[in-house]
């Protein structure tokens, strides 16, 4: 097979917010002394006077964000999730969620592919906070095609996101006429006997072992989920039902992100026996984003290993 | 402003502090000492500095207010009462479940709030991100925002007030209620923010310190911001937090403490009889 395509999806953030800042005079950027990294420099490039820096002062830039909505703008707050999601939290849930305003929180260097900086710059606790705010949507795209389409569909609706972009480049296994919607899992591959579920860099690891299960006579169905509130309910329970195990996968503590989010659905309306996949409760540290990932058994090869054991073969 | 039209801001004034007296007697509950403080730039701002309208709350090209002292909503409430937003009858109501009148200013549930507020230290980047889209938009409203004397230790208000220099705000207002107060006592006592004037100075703000309950003063402030470009203005008011009820006056214990029978009798006395007299 010919090498696959490699993109970060900060890099696709920064794509869409300067092709959409074309279209829409309303859509601005703001930065914290991170454009280079956010990848938000491009659109800086493109539209030098809708790109505001706020300096090294995110509680700041947040709650300009939402003073900026109230008069009709369309802000884009962009920085590292670990300060637009840690540092910022409570003005994202004051400022923002309260008063349930029009505002986007781009963060990129998500999960511990951040590589070499370390625990200090690795937030494996963002889908948790963001999800415990009422009205925030939470989405963490696969991939290049669909982290475009995130930064698009949420331009378009109306209410507070948090989008959640990667730092290393991943696979782009989507072809550029997916269509992707908010709240909407995608079925990458049917199956019966567990169901993998997974969002981020995550999904496409998912996609390779469900190939290499299938080689051992595991049929797994594999699920891209990148919005993880609002939940696709149906879909979780459908595939809960159909498959009677569950596998979630993602770049984030096993507290407080989709594999909490997959087991509180389930232990409510259709209890099935869950296996979640993540960063332990424990702290990343300095290394290579793959080796990282391989370490923490964030990669296709683990999710083999924790499928077959679950399925007892 | 003409001496009719000042007493007629010191009788809204005292209207407006009653109002206070009323909605925190009838919540059992909140902030009646900077409310006191800052009736008159409540009034001041609403009856004569603001491009509103009362009818039309959400009207694109209105001057906007944040009250970054959020939990001095009883004071900003009774103002926005009092020039027709919402009837005065509804301010008893205040923090009683499911009334509109929330504890702190909520933008979506009270007609005239610009933004909801409570947590100390966010309202002025709320304020800096309003003037920068005014700017942006080529709009000509201006933003006023009122801060407290303890707020100003948030970190948060300097990274704002640094924004607010950086982008040449000269469309933003900053206020701050300089009554010495804060919960644990004296602002000076708790963690020294002073000198307030020098350091929004050092900060590049264009300054103006005035007795804030000095209509005449406000005037001639307010009046002074709208003169100066390039660079944001502040209004840093000396008043005496409980301002108008003699046992509220200077006291860090009527924070956030409510009247009791009593307590609420002889204060709406006492606001009477200043009403009286400027209307005699
Ligand atoms: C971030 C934050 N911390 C603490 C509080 C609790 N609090 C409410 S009012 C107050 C004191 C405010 O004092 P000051 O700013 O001087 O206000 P004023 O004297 O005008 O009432 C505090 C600490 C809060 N609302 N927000
Ligand atoms: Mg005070």
């Amino acid at each position: 097979m010919a090498e696959m395509k490699k993109v970060a999806t900060r890099d696709s953030y920064g794509a869409a917010l300067a092709e959409l800042g074309a279209e829409h005079k309303d859509l601005v950027v703001l930065d914290a002394d991170l454009a280079g990294a956010t990848k938000t420099a491009v659109f800086k490039k493109a539209f030098p006077d809708r790109h505001f820096d706020f300096g090294i002062a995110e509680a700041n830039m947040v709650s300009a964000a939402a003073g900026m909505s109230t008069a009709g703008l369309v802000p884009f707050a962009s920085s590292f999730a670990m300060f637009a999601a840690g540092r910022a939290f409570e003005q994202v849930r004051n400022s923002i969620g309260y008063p349930h305003l029009n505002v986007k929180i781009g963060a990129t260097h998500g999960g511990i592919s951040v590589g070499e900086d370390g625990a200090s710059h690795q937030c494996c606790e963002d889908f948790a906070l963001m999800r415990s705010i009422p009205g925030m949507t939470v989405i963490c795209p696969a991939d290049d095609v669909e982290a475009k389409a995130a930064v698009k569909a949420a331009y378009e609706m109306n209410g507070p996101v948090y989008l959640r972009f990667g730092r290393l480049a991943v696979p782009v296994f989507h072809s550029e006429d997916y269509k992707f919607q908010i709240g909407k899992g995608e079925i990458l591959k049917d199956g019966t006997d567990v169901a993998i579920i997974a969002n981020g860099l995550l999904t496409y690891e998912a996609i390779q072992a469900g190939e290499i299960l299938a080689e051992a006579g595991i049929n797994a169905m594999i699920i891209n989920m990148a919005t993880i509130k609002p939940l696709d309910e149906e879909l979780v329970l459908e595939a809960a039902k159909k498959c009677g195990k569950v596998i979630t996968c993602e770049e984030h503590s096993v507290i407080g992100g989709l594999g909490e989010a997959v087991c509180s659905l389930l232990s409510e309306k259709l209890p099935t026996p869950v296996r979640r996949i993540g960063v332990n409760d424990e702290f990343g540290h300095s290394g290579p984003a793959v080796a990282l990932l391989k370490q923490f058994g964030l990669c296709a090869d683990h999710i083999v290993e924790v499928a077959k054991e679950f399925c007892g073969k | 402003m003409t001496s009719n039209e000042k007493k007629q801001l010191q009788i809204t004034a005292c209207k407006v502090r009653m109002g206070v007296i009323e909605s925190t007697y009838g919540a059992k509950a909140g902030h009646p000492g900077g409310s006191l403080s800052a009736a008159e730039v409540f009034t001041y701002l609403y009856f004569k500095e603001m491009n509103i309208d009362p009818k039309n709350p959400k009207w694109e090209d209105r001057d906007r207010f944040v009250l970054s002292k959020g939990h001095t909503a009883p004071g900003l409430y009774a103002a926005l009462a009092n020039r027709g937003f919402f009837p005065v009858e509804d301010l008893p109501t205040l923090r009683h479940i499911d009334s509109y009148l929330q504890g702190h200013p909520n933008m979506n549930t009270v007609p005239g709030v610009d933004m909801s507020t409570g947590s100390l230290g966010q309202g002025i980047s709320t304020a800096v991100g309003m003037a920068m889209a005014a700017k942006y938009t080529g709009k000509t409203n201006r933003v006023y925002t009122l801060l407290g004397d303890g707020e100003i230790q948030e970190g948060q208000v300097w990274e704002a007030c640094m924004s607010a220099s950086h982008y040449k705000l000269d469309n933003l207002c900053v206020i701050v209620d300089n009554n010495g107060l804060q919960i644990d006592g004296n602002v000076a006592d708790v963690l020294s923010p002073y000198p307030i004037v020098d350091k929004l100075v050092a900060f590049g703000f264009e300054v103006a310190a005035v007795d804030g309950h000095d209509l005449e003063a406000l005037e001639a402030a307010f009046e002074q911001a709208k003169t100066v470009k390039g660079k944001p203005f502040a209004i840093v008011m000396n008043t005496v937090k409980g301002k108008g009820v003699s046992f509220m006056e200077n006291d860090a214990g009527w924070h956030g403490k409510a009247p009791n029978d009593a307590e609420y009798e002889q204060a709406m006395n006492e606001l009477k009889a200043q009403l009286a007299e400027l209307e005699a």
